[in-house]
């Protein structure tokens, strides 16, 4: 059963490596957006933190920095 | 009716959403992956190949899809000025990239073995390469302009000049005596695909559909993030 699932009447390499070129694909952009939103997250975090209190209050009224600050933004 | 479309609002749920589309895009492909690789049916024909049909339609069917919603969010955006529409079309472009480029790599290994041959300047294939020369145009337009409103004009001419395609690319396998067969699943008409493959390929379709919504929605918050990050360097 798995060996016939593995070669498919010897059309297994292409069916598998179809497969496999599309999951790779997958992973990789998934990846690279993933390290580009946390490069950016990192970023807005860190300027945050060199705010003065009085700037940090007001960019903190904005709903959008505080969810961005919060962690129910993390994927 | 634009106001719902700001990025304020827009923030708080997509900031929220990617973890329940990547659960749900997980467990959709799980099904289709079980559906396509072992419980549908080999083809009289083509035997098991027919398998790969069900990575490459449903990734050419999105890229399709994603550049006509590029296409069309651009042109509105342009003519009514809201530029929330081409950070949306930015943030989907990526995806419609990858789909592009997995439909024109899968349907290689698929021809090989059905057409004895990996490659031919066939109408669909040539159509199917030139539409990943305008995403490839367009992702490089913004990495260009990026910080100029010059990216507005150039991103809406590209996708303006490469929608002509779309309808190339669909309907070349009638136009056209290809290699490629003509079109098997049809909405207006009867299709010639039987139920035991089209629900498989339906189900990878949702599947690919969930990856791009989750590819989107990370890609989005990654360019409101970046606009937040501005804004504190103007504060």
């Amino acid at each position: 059963m798995i060996n016939e699932i593995l070669t498919m009447n010897g059309y297994g390499l292409y069916v598998w490596s179809a497969f496999a070129f599309t999951f790779s694909c997958f992973t990789l952009l998934y990846i690279v957006i993933k390290i580009q939103y946390t490069k950016e997250k990192s970023k807005f975090i860190a300027k945050f933190g060199t705010l003065n209190s009085e700037r940090a209050a007001f960019a903190k009224s904005q709903s959008i920095n505080k969810e961005i600050l919060s962690n129910t933004s993390s994927i | 009716m634009f106001k719902y479309f700001e990025p304020n609002k827009i923030f708080a749920v997509t900031s929220k959403a990617p973890k329940y589309v990547l659960f749900l895009f997980i467990v959709i492909l799980s099904i289709g992956l079980a559906e396509a690789l072992i419980l549908s049916p080999e083809d009289y024909k083509q035997s098991h190949s027919v398998r790969i049909m069900y990575v490459h339609v449903p990734a050419a069917w999105i890229c399709l899809g994603i550049f006509s919603s590029i296409t069309f969010l651009s042109v509105v955006g342009y003519i009514f000025k809201i530029r929330n529409f081409f950070l949306i079309s930015k943030s989907l472009a990526p995806s419609g990239f990858v789909f592009n480029i997995i439909a024109i790599v899968t349907g290689s290994i698929w021809g090989k073995p059905t057409w004895g041959t990996w490659w031919a300047w066939d109408a669909r294939i040539t159509s199917m390469l030139i539409m990943a020369l305008f995403y490839l145009l367009y992702l490089i337009s913004w990495r260009i302009y990026e910080n100029n409103d010059k990216v507005f004009k150039v991103t809406s001419i590209i996708t303006i000049l490469g929608i002509i395609n779309v309808p190339i690319v669909k309907y070349s396998v009638d136009w056209w005596n290809t290699l490629h067969q003509p079109a098997s699943v049809n909405i207006l008409s009867q299709s010639s695909i039987h139920i035991s493959m089209l629900y498989p390929l339906l189900i990878m379709t949702a599947a690919f559909a969930l990856f791009s919504l989750l590819i989107f929605l990370m890609k989005y918050n990654t360019e409101l993030i970046k606009i937040k990050n501005k804004g504190l360097d103007r504060l």
